[in-house]
């Protein structure tokens, strides 16, 4: 198990000028980078960061499309893996923080928490690279080799959970932008009128 | 084609006239004359989903990236993706129309199908506005249903009233 914030600390050394959809490490990754190009968009619906991710790969064959997705939202919306995989971006990276837990409602696992192979079900939906990471040192030294190839790629990540249990109406609020301001200002950033 | 029918070519047309650049979509029973048209366009990518709710958030990323999605998909699928269309383009302010098959609507009110009664309950509980097309003669809308979406930042729906054979009455 590895710690989101380590994680990120890793791949944003080879970042480059990549989108970033932050997805589940945006609390992380707000204290790494919040440019234009850094999407928090918070949680608009369970299951849909992949879609998003997709969308923009599409639109922006040019860039880099880098997503942090998490094992929650992709067991809500498997079926977003063989809509990825046929569409094929090259540009498409996609990783998935796999906490085996539902973290911001106090913890619960995920069913089949220890037993899903992420990687595995990537691979028989069309993606034609796969990877698995359970320590930061494997990932470290092979993160560069998967960043070199071509998209779309997937790479699951286990992560060590971070519960909340306080009501959400507790909580502080990481994000600085709202979801709409951070569409409004990659659109801004890209030169989209 | 008879002005008693919608025709795929018509829709065609209007998707092509307001700049449509992909297609998010999931099949229904009577779009097949439609999906043939689209396939042979070479400038228009077609993207399917496997579940309804998965276009929404497509469509929001197409969006950001400076695409003109269109979301194209049946009633009981728009059913089904309420949450998708709250979080994905209500709440990220995505300019998208929705072509939505009205499955069992009829112009005599009687129908035999839930899905029918609860497409446009659904539709004013979202606040969603909503053009009903029958017909080539009211094709027109499909355009409106484009000018609305961008003067408004949100999602509008086509409700596809009969699809591409005539009214049945």
């Amino acid at each position: 198990m590895m710690h989101t914030a380590d994680v990120l600390k890793v791949f944003a050394e080879h970042r480059g000028d990549a989108i970033v959809i932050s997805g589940r490490g945006g609390k992380h990754w707000l204290q790494i980078s919040d440019t234009a190009l850094d999407l928090p968009l918070g949680d608009p619906a369970m299951g849909g960061h992949s879609g998003f991710g997709l969308g923009l790969a599409l639109a922006q064959p040019n860039k880099r499309v880098v997503l942090f997705d998490s094992e929650g939202d992709i067991l809500m919306s498997l079926g977003q893996l063989p809509t990825i995989a046929e569409q094929a971006p090259a540009n498409f990276y996609h990783f998935i923080l796999d906490n085996e837990v539902y973290a911001t409602t106090g913890g619960q696992p995920v069913p089949g928490a220890k037993n899903v192979d992420y990687a595995g079900i990537a691979k028989a939906s069309g993606y034609p690279r796969a990877y698995s990471f359970a320590n930061i040192e494997d990932f470290t030294r092979e993160l560069p080799g998967i960043l070199a190839g071509p998209g779309p790629v997937f790479i699951a990540l286990k992560v060590l959970p971070e519960v909340e249990n306080t009501p959400i109406g507790q909580r502080v609020r990481w994000r600085k932008r709202s979801a709409d301001k951070v569409v409004t200002d990659v659109r801004t950033a890209l030169g989209i009128v | 084609m008879s002005t008693e029918a919608l025709s795929p070519e018509t829709v065609m047309r209007e998707m092509k006239q307001n700049g449509v650049t992909d297609i998010v979509w999931l099949p229904d029973s009577e779009t097949n004359w439609l999906y043939l048209l689209m396939k042979a366009d070479p400038d228009l990518r077609l993207v399917g989903v496997t579940r309804e709710g998965h276009a929404c958030s497509i469509a929001a990323g197409l969006y950001a990236g400076g695409h003109k999605p269109m979301i194209l998909i049946q009633n009981t699928g728009m059913l089904e993706s309420g949450d998708s269309i709250r979080g994905w383009l209500m709440g990220l302010n995505i300019p998208v129309v929705l072509m939505v098959g009205y499955r069992g609507y009829t112009r005599h009110g009687v129908n035999t199908d839930t899905a029918a009664t609860y497409t446009e309950r659904f539709l004013m509980a979202f606040n969603i506005p909503f053009f009903l097309i029958e017909n080539d003669a009211d094709s027109d809308r499909i355009t409106k249903a484009f000018e609305l979406a961008d003067k408004t930042r949100q999602p509008v729906v086509v409700l596809v009233g009969d699809e591409f054979h005539g009214f049945n009455r």
